[in-house]
């Protein structure tokens, strides 16, 4: 099927075709739209995100707001489940099969991991969803599909915050003292939150083509949780396959996320880089292909 | 003046079968990636089932006029509207807007049930297309447009289905955007709110907005409306003031006729094993008629031609009202055909409906004949006949002695008890 592009110009752009100015320019606040088959290259429509972005804080506050309402234990879910798979964790991997976690208390450790992961995962498994669960927004009205998946992701994050409060507690019961390096966290959580947002809006247009995804998202995050340092750490490999899970891009955030929690050791710059130039090219090839896959959206949802 | 929308050569092409009407899994993509040879010639077939919902319309619409978009079901209207709202991407063409468009092309969208009705009018306000500041300071407004002042931080769960709609209604008739697109948003709520959203419209509508108005509504059209547009399979038929398009739509055969016949074989809808002839209203004395008193029995007939031996054919209609509303569908059960194929020859079903049954107004019939095992749909005539039921003002209908409007899709006479309780 064709294409097509929804470009907003400045109206200066449309008025060269009317030098003489007989007809009224409309006033310079006026946006002049054009609807029209396209080309096959796709720009990603910054500007029109831009335009739309207090949606983006409504749909995420929608998320927010919407989550817990009618649970009994409301946000505390957003604690319990990290929590809960800490202690697991720590009875079957740290107890019974006694892994390693490079000195640092096995709760703290697990936890640690567990909060990154339970964020991306969440954050991967709702964006991933969200698209075909706003079918009835998407056939009715015009928005920039993209703040859909992003405001999934990011109503992600004031659970992850909620769930630090007690990374912060254990650490203390445990008496590990925060360093500055703790600061870290900050552009590490953002890492994460680019990294779940390319793979999130990627699979959320790819379910709307295919409801395989549906099916398969929990499946791809059980594989990629075994395949990062959750329960185990990098050094638990032996040196020479290090580099396979280093491919993995949230190896790189989790390690280093460690090292800003327990300032055990300094961090671990070259992972960290390989992860971010990967984070950086998922989400950019994801964001072209989700433009591409976005004409589509409303005939086929 | 410079027109504020400006249509092109616009077009809108859809594929047909099931290679566009469901969603593909990934397994079928990738077993269509090793079969390519065969599946290169199936693409071909399936390339041949596109039809085009929109095609070569041209028009322009100048600041503050209010234009009516009318023609049958499936003639384009709701694409023509979706193209604008860029809800969907036309094929060919192009639309030049001048201003910010807004859309109802249904109400509510986008509220959710868990949320008040305050934040519903925020989170829908932004959905829309209003800024936060904005839809604070007609917040007011909003809410005593909707009369649902009490019950603003209740979750709109707890809503009536009539507060749920003012709401919604409320908050995008006062989105106000240079170009607004209406859709059918008129079918719902109750007869007062309905006039209070046609006021706001027209009132809007004067205060220098345009509007597009896409209505099966024609009292309406011709109210609202200067200037219609009629539309008939994707093209623009007609374009010219409302009362000349809605006249002409109503008397050429798209709008009320009571029989169609298909004299010309070729162009009758229909397929290899069926084809229709002809479908007539007649009421109890066997008239064709297109005005039908509410009180009585009357049947509407189905002639069509069985070309191929072998098959289960059932006739069936869809019965809607006015608004698109559809009252009820109706298939032959008549027990000597109903598991039993049809040989080759000409056949008439006729399907009898009640009196004292539909509402006054006018019934638009649509009609099939279809397969049920495995479901294939021989033809399907959208919007084939159509006529008028008139109730009666004897007393002695539903309506009794009461004299005015009376909404509801049915009008069924019933038997009531009352007993009185003893002194």
């Amino acid at each position: 099927m064709t294409s097509e592009t929804f470009s907003t110009t400045v109206p200066a752009e449309t008025n060269q075709n009317d030098p003489g100015g007989n007809e009224p320019v409309p006033s310079p606040d006026v946006p002049v739209v054009i609807i029209e088959a396209s080309k096959s290259w796709v720009s990603l429509g910054v500007k029109d995100l831009w335009a739309y972005r207090e949606l983006l804080y409504f749909l995420t506050w929608r998320d927010v707001k919407v989550r817990y309402k009618q649970t009994l234990l409301g946000a505390t879910w957003a604690i319990l489940q990290p929590l809960m798979t800490m202690l697991i964790f720590t009875l079957l991997f740290g107890r019974l099969a006694g892994i390693s976690s490079e000195g640092i208390p096995y709760p703290i450790f697990a936890y640690g991991g567990l909060l990154i992961w339970t964020f991306f995962s969440n954050s991967v498994t709702n964006s991933g969803n969200s698209l075909v669960g706003s079918a009835h927004l998407i056939t009715k009205i015009y928005f920039p599909r993209m703040i859909v998946p992003a405001g999934a992701v990011a109503a992600g994050v004031v659970d992850l915050v909620l769930a630090f409060s007690i990374q912060i507690a254990l650490m203390i019961y445990y008496g590990v003292r925060p360093t500055w390096a703790l600061l870290m966290v900050v552009p590490l959580v953002l890492l994460t939150t680019l990294l779940a947002l390319g793979v999130g809006m990627w699979l959320s247009a790819l379910n709307v083509k295919y409801r395989d995804v549906r099916y398969a998202i929990p499946f791809l995050m059980q594989l990629w949780m075994f395949a990062s340092p959750i329960i185990y750490p990098v050094s638990l490999l032996p040196e020479k396959w290090r580099w396979v899970l280093v491919l993995n891009p949230l190896t790189g955030i989790i390690t280093n996320f460690r090292i800003a929690l327990f300032a055990n050791q300094s961090f671990n710059w070259k992972s960290l880089g390989i992860s971010a130039a990967i984070t950086a090219f998922v989400l950019v090839y994801s964001s072209y292909s989700f433009r591409r896959m976005e004409r589509h959206f409303a005939d086929i949802v | 003046m410079a027109p504020i929308i400006k249509v092109q050569g616009l077009g809108k092409q859809y594929r047909l079968g099931s290679d566009a009407s469901a969603y593909s899994t990934l397994r079928e993509a990738l077993v269509n990636r090793i079969r390519s040879p065969i599946n290169a010639l199936r693409r071909e077939q399936a390339a041949d089932k596109k039809i085009w919902a929109l095609h070569d319309v041209n028009f322009e619409v100048n600041a503050g006029e209010v234009v009516g978009i009318i023609g049958r079901n499936g003639a384009g209207k709701s694409t023509l509207l979706k193209i604008l709202s860029r809800v969907t991407e036309p094929t060919t063409g192009r639309v030049e807007l001048h201003g910010r468009v807004g859309s109802l092309l249904e109400v509510g969208t986008g509220f959710h049930p868990e949320l008040s009705g305050r934040e519903n009018i925020y989170l829908n306000g932004a959905v829309l297309g209003m800024q936060r500041a904005e839809i604070t300071r007609k917040f007011d407004d909003i809410v005593a447009f909707a009369e649902v002042e009490q019950f603003i931080d209740t979750p709109v769960k707890r809503y009536s289905s009539g507060m749920y709609v003012r709401l919604a209604f409320a908050v995008a008739a006062y989105l106000e955007p240079e170009i607004l697109l209406v859709d059918e948003v008129l079918a719902v709520g109750d007869a007062s709110f309905q006039r209070k959203c046609l006021d706001r419209m027209k009132d809007v509508g004067q205060r220098g907005r345009t509007v597009l108005f896409v209505s099966h509504n024609m009292p309406a059209v011709t109210r609202l409306c200067e200037r219609t547009i009629l539309l008939d399979e994707g093209t623009v038929l007609q374009d010219d003031l409302s009362h000349k398009v809605v006249g002409s739509y109503l008397k050429s055969g798209l709008g009320t006729m009571a029989a169609r016949e298909w004299s010309d074989p070729a162009k009758a809808p229909g397929n290899e094993i069926a084809r229709l002839r002809a479908i007539r209203v007649r009421n109890g004395e066997g008239q064709v008629t297109d005005a039908i008193d509410i009180r009585r029995d009357f049947g509407v007939e189905i002639e069509f031609e069985v070309l191929k031996p072998g098959h289960v054919l059932v006739p069936n209609f869809h019965f809607s009202n006015e608004e698109g509303v559809i009252v009820f569908v109706s298939s032959d059960q008549d027990p000597k055909w109903i598991r039993t194929p049809r040989p080759v020859g000409q056949f008439t079903s006729t399907a009898w409906i009640p009196g004292n049954f539909l509402a006054e107004g006018t019934i638009v019939v649509s009609a099939a004949v279809s397969t049920m095992d495995p479901v294939t749909i021989h033809f399907f005539e959208r919007d084939a006949v159509a006529f008028q039921v008139i109730d009666s003002m004897d007393g002695d209908s539903a309506r009794g002695d009461y004299a005015g409007p009376i909404p509801g899709v049915v009008r069924p006479v019933l038997r009531w008890t009352d007993i009185e309780a003893s002194r």
